[in-house]
């Protein structure tokens, strides 16, 4: 258990952990931001825009993770597109939350009363102020519980990026097998970084809904 | 979150039915946004075809047998680590959510703890530790350990929710029957609980089939794996064809889900069809 306390494991830990909520961070607001406009996409009067939201959401669900990795790692550098491991990173872990984070946001859209959007529409808004002013800000509520738990998933799922040349707490945990420390200890430390932080986004996720539950 | 027929999701009333300019407005967006997605189509496509990846010579390795044995062998590895890891995992869960929904404190105690530490815990750093400690040689093991104790977990929080969810009345009157807590768990709650907790398991094993692609990092010969060793072959000069690799596995993992999400959406249809039937028939 002490290994880490020696050399510079520390560090390496350190930075491991940091890159690590870092990319989770970015991916987090990629997929929220995305995944409301692709939710938007998805109740909309255009049939168009239904559709190319439907057709994201079925195709990123239905993938899984390590192949968007591969894809966007080795397949966007032979298109000519360059950006850091960490960009194609939060491009597809993001991608792939947002398609999350849209289904969940659109069932919050349909748990808000029906009369409220009716008003709306009676107070002559349109689509857009009725979702963005009166709907989206209700479902915000209902949502936060399945929300958590995408959330909650999404800095264990960047555990993948570690495979793919970003240097996070994967690969830290590589680095320290590869100077043949026990395993075991290694897991332990590594382990409690991910409780550490899962526990962290719960805490968050549950004050937020303590301060925004209403009443109903 | 079970909707009633006569129930109208707001998403259909955010918007009125529209009049002559609305339609002619929502024409309009609708031009525009077509407009938009194909030139994000024709910009993937130009950007594909610039780079040569429609480049014949690129795609003739799905040509030779030997490529095409491989890619069969790789399905069919993944099917097994799905078959093996869905086998395990919910015989793991249904031990699990009876160890949780136990009388015994202890017994309670040390499953929820279980459960709740393989939940937070990343399935890659699971596997790979596996990998390491006890698996060097069959990365399979490791990764159908790994996917069988997450999963597990997650089939063992379905499955009690699922219980719990029956109405409560339900295992009183059984109680009240004389009958043993066995008796009311075997007889009474898991055989209506089953109905409404399918979808979910199934949806959780739609999880496990993509998660067998973690195998792909601890060399496991698994699909994703296989597309990988295509791709790095200088097969010729035309480059490494990793485009065509993804675009020829990614539709065989797209499809194998929708298949189970299929099955899921059908079981839930029968599961309506049944209780609708029971409760017109009380009535």
């Amino acid at each position: 258990m002490g290994f880490l306390f020696e050399d510079d494991n520390f560090a390496l830990f350190r930075d491991g952990f940091l890159q690590t909520i870092e990319l989770s961070a970015l991916s987090a607001l990629l997929a929220l931001l995305l995944g409301t406009l692709l939710a938007a996409f998805r109740v909309s009067p255009v049939p168009v825009l239904r559709a190319f939201g439907t057709t994201w959401v079925t195709l990123f669900r239905n993938t899984p993770l390590t192949l968007l990795f591969f894809a966007v790692t080795f397949g966007l550098p032979a298109l000519g597109v360059h950006f850091s491991h960490l960009a194609f990173a939060v491009l597809a872990l993001g991608g792939y939350t947002a398609s999350f984070v849209c289904e969940v946001i659109r069932s919050g859209i349909n748990t808000v009363p029906l009369g409220q959007a009716e008003a709306a529409r009676s107070l002559g808004m349109g689509f857009g102020q009725t979702l963005t002013l009166v709907v989206l800000p209700q479902a915000a509520r209902t949502v936060l519980a399945p929300l958590s738990s995408v959330f909650i998933a999404l800095p264990r799922n960047s555990a993948i990026a570690g495979a793919f040349s970003v240097s996070e707490l994967y690969s830290a945990q590589q680095t320290f097998s590869e100077k043949g420390y026990s395993i075991f200890s290694i897991f332990f430390w590594i382990a409690c970084a991910y409780l550490v932080i899962s526990a962290t986004v719960a805490a968050l996720f549950r004050f937020l809904e303590s301060r925004l539950a209403v009443a109903r | 979150m079970s909707k009633t027929s006569t129930r109208v999701p707001t998403a259909s009333v955010l918007y009125d039915a529209p009049g002559p300019r609305a339609r002619n407005r929502y024409r309009l967006f609708g031009v525009l946004s077509l407009l938009g997605v194909a030139g994000l189509l024709w910009y993937a496509f130009t950007a594909l075809d610039d780079n040569g990846q429609f480049d014949p010579q690129l795609w003739d390795a799905f040509q030779y047998n030997t490529v095409q044995q491989w890619i069969l062998e790789g399905l069919l590895a993944t099917l097994k680590a799905f078959g093996l890891a869905a086998l395990f995992s919910l015989t793991l869960g249904s031990l699990l959510a009876t160890g949780q929904l136990s009388d015994h404190r202890p017994v309670r105690w040390l499953c929820v703890s279980f459960v709740q530490f393989f939940r937070a815990m990343p399935l890659l750093i699971l596997i790979v530790a596996l990998y390491y400690a006890f698996f060097a040689k069959e990365p399979m093991w490791a990764l159908v350990l790994g996917l069988t104790l997450y999963n597990g977990s997650v089939q063992a929080e379905i499955i009690r929710s699922g219980v719990n969810a029956v109405p409560r009345g339900q295992a009183e009157a059984a109680y009240a029957l004389g009958m043993r807590k066995t008796q009311v768990m075997a007889g009474i709650l898991v055989p209506q609980a089953v109905r409404s907790m399918l979808p979910s398991m199934i949806g959780q094993l739609v999880v496990t089939l993509k998660d067998t692609s973690l195998g792909f990092i601890i060399t496991y010969q698994e699909l994703l794996f296989i597309g990988k060793k295509i791709a790095s072959q200088p097969l010729n000069a035309a480059g490494f064809p990793y485009i065509p690799v993804v675009l020829v596995i990614g539709p065989i993992y797209i499809l194998l889900c929708l298949l189970l999400t299929a099955l899921a959406r059908w079981i839930e249809a029968r599961g309506r069809r049944g209780a609708n039937r029971r409760t017109s028939a009380a009535a």
